[in-house]
C-alpha cells in the first residue's frame, strides 16, 4: 500500500543498482560511534591477532605499516540507511595479516576489538579471500579519528558497524559470540543486501 | 545497565498519524497511534514511506515521548534537500498511515532504575531522545539529580521549550540550562556561546554532582566538540554515550 501523496527521491539508475534496499546515497560521509572518539597514540599502537587469550601476533605502527598495501574501491552501507558509494581505501589485508603471522585461523569466528572497547563478531570467512583489510587510509589521507582513524576494519559487504573503528585487535572465538551492536538489537551476521539490520531480520 | 532491549521480533506495521503540531520553524512533532511494543526512552523507530510505483524510502527517528505515553511523537526537523522529512512537513497530515517499526536501540537508553546523577547534552534537533529521558525521568525518578543542557541557535529554536520550564519549576533536581550559539541569552542562568570545555567544566560545577551517565545527542560536530570537553574535564569516556547526525563534509 503506498503512502499518500508520498513520491519519493529516485536515485540514478546506477545508483539504484548499488544501494541495498532501504538504502539511500549520501555524499557526505556520516560519523556514528557509541561514545566520544579515542584519539589513538601511534607510539603505543599496537594490533595483535589473539585465540581466545592466547598471544598469536602483533605489530606495532611501523611494523604494521610495513606490510603489503592493497588499495580497493567500492561502497558501504550503513545499517542508519546512509550508503556511500565509490569509497577509496586501503590498508592490510586479512590475508596478507595472517600470512605475515603465519597463522591458520584456528576458528570460524571471531570478534574485532576496537580501542574504545567496542567489538563485533565476524566469521572468518567473511575476512578472508581479500574480502577485508584493515585500513589505514580512505582516500588517500590517513583516516580522520571520527572515521576509525589510525586504523579500522573494512568489511563492506557487511552493514559497516561491522568495520570496526579504531581497530585493536582480532580475537578468535570458539563459537560466534555477539558483540557490542550484536548484544544490543541488531543482527548477528548483518548483509546489507538481505536488510539483517535487526536482531530477528531474517 | 542491562543489556536485553529490542532483542525481539521489530515487524513493519501501520501507525496512523493522529495529530502534527509546529514546534519550532523548523520542526515539527508528529504525534501517531501505533501498536509498538513499550519504549525505553531513548530508542528510536524505522519509518518507512511508499510511493505508488512501489519506490520506498526509510528513515530514522528519535522517539520524543515518554515510555507508555498514549502516543508516539517524532520530533522531524525539516532538511532543505531531504526525501523524508518535506514529506512530514508538506504532505503529511491526520489520518494518513505509515508503516513504522520498532522501538530499536539497546545503547543511547536510560531506564528509571539506571539512576543517575544524569547529565543530558542537546544540540538543535538531538534533543528528541533526550526529552523522552527528561519525560522518562520526570515520572519515575525525580529526585535522581538530573542536568539537561540544550544548545540551540536561538531561544525560539528551542524544542520542548515550555514543557521543560514547567518541568524545572515543578522539579528541584532538574537543572536546564539553555546556551544560545546565535541570539542573546533569555535568563540569567543561560549562556550565549557554543560548549566548550571551559563552558562545561563551568557547568558541572554549578551543578555540583558528578555525573553516573552523559548522554549526547546532536551533530557530529557538536557531539565531538562537546565530549572532546567532557574528556578534557576528567568526566570518564566510559560513561558518556553518543548519538550523532550528519557527517564532517
Amino acid at each position: 500500500m503506498s503512502t499518500r501523496g508520498f513520491s519519493g527521491r529516485r536515485p540514478s539508475e546506477e545508483a539504484a543498482h548499488r544501494l541495498p534496499p532501504g538504502q539511500y546515497q549520501t555524499d557526505d560521509f556520516p560519523v556514528l560511534a557509541k561514545g566520544p572518539t579515542p584519539h589513538v597514540d601511534l607510539a603505543t599502537w599496537r594490533l595483535t591477532i589473539r585465540d581466545g587469550s592466547q598471544l598469536l601476533a602483533n605489530w606495532t605502527w611501523a611494523q604494521f605499516e610495513a606490510l603489503p598495501q592493497t588499495i580497493w574501491r567500492g561502497d558501504i552501507h550503513c545499517v542508519t540507511k546512509w550508503s556511500k558509494l565509490g569509497t577509496t581505501w586501503s590498508g592490510v589485508t586479512i590475508d596478507d595479516l595472517f600470512q605475515a603471522a603465519g597463522i591458520t585461523p584456528p576458528t570460524a569466528y571471531l570478534l574485532a576489538e576496537s580501542y574504545d572497547d567496542y567489538d563485533t563478531n565476524v566469521p572468518v570467512a567473511d575476512l578472508v579471500g581479500g574480502k577485508a583489510m584493515i585500513a589505514t587510509r580512505f582516500a588517500g589521507a590517513s583516516i580522520q579519528a571520527e572515521h576509525g582513524g589510525p586504523a579500522r576494519l573494512l568489511v563492506p559487504h557487511l552493514y559497516f558497524w561491522k568495520s570496526a573503528k579504531w581497530i585493536k585487535g582480532l580475537r578468535f572465538t570458539a563459537r560466534d559470540e555477539a558483540g557490542f551492536w550484536e548484544q544490543r538489537g541488531y543482527h548477528m551476521y548483518g548483509d546489507p543486501w538481505r536488510e539483517q539490520r535487526y536482531t530477528d531480520d531474517p | 545497565m542491562t543489556v536485553d532491549s529490542a532483542v525481539k521480533a521489530v515487524r513493519w506495521q501501520q501507525a496512523v498519524i493522529e495529530t502534527i503540531t509546529t514546534q519550532t520553524p523548523r520542526i515539527i512533532s508528529v504525534f501517531l497511534r501505533a501498536r509498538l511494543e513499550r519504549h525505553v526512552a531513548g530508542q528510536h523507530v524505522d519509518v518507512r514511506l511508499t510511493a505508488p510505483d512501489g519506490y520506498q524510502a526509510q528513515r530514522s527517528y528519535s522517539i520524543a515521548s515518554a515510555p507508555g505515553a498514549d502516543l508516539l511523537e517524532l520530533a522531524i526537523e525539516r532538511l532543505d534537500d531531504g526525501e523524508v522529512s518535506p514529506y512530514f512537513h508538506e504532505v503529511a497530515r491526520r489520518g494518513d498511515s505509515i508503516e513504522l517499526r520498532g522501538p530499536i536501540g539497546g545503547h543511547f537508553i536510560w531506564r528509571g532504575e539506571d539512576g543517575g546523577p544524569l547529565m543530558l547534552i542537546a544540540g538543535g534537533s538531538g534533543v528528541a531522545p533526550l526529552m523522552a529521558m527528561v519525560r522518562a525521568w520526570s515520572v519515575a525518578e525525580p529526585k535522581t539529580p538530573l542536568l539537561l543542557v540544550y544548545s540551540a541557535r536561538v531561544w525560539e529554536e528551542l524544542v520542548f521549550r515550555d514543557e521543560l520550564l514547567a518541568t524545572q519549576a515543578r522539579h528541584p533536581e532538574f537543572l536546564f540550562i539553555v546556551t544560545t550559539t546565535r541570539g542573546p541569552r533569555h535568563r540569567p542562568e543561560d549562556l550565549d556561546r557554543r560548549l566548550d570545555g571551559s563552558l562545561l567544566r563551568g557547568l558541572l560545577a554549578q551543578w555540583g554532582h558528578s555525573p553516573r551517565h552523559v548522554y549526547v545527542c546532536g551533530s557530529n560536530a557538536f557531539v565531538e566538540a562537546v565530549t572532546d570537553g567532557l574528556v578534557l574535564e576528567g568526566v570518564p569516556p566510559a560513561i558518556i554515550r553518543t548519538e550523532r547526525f550528519g557527517g564532517d563534509s
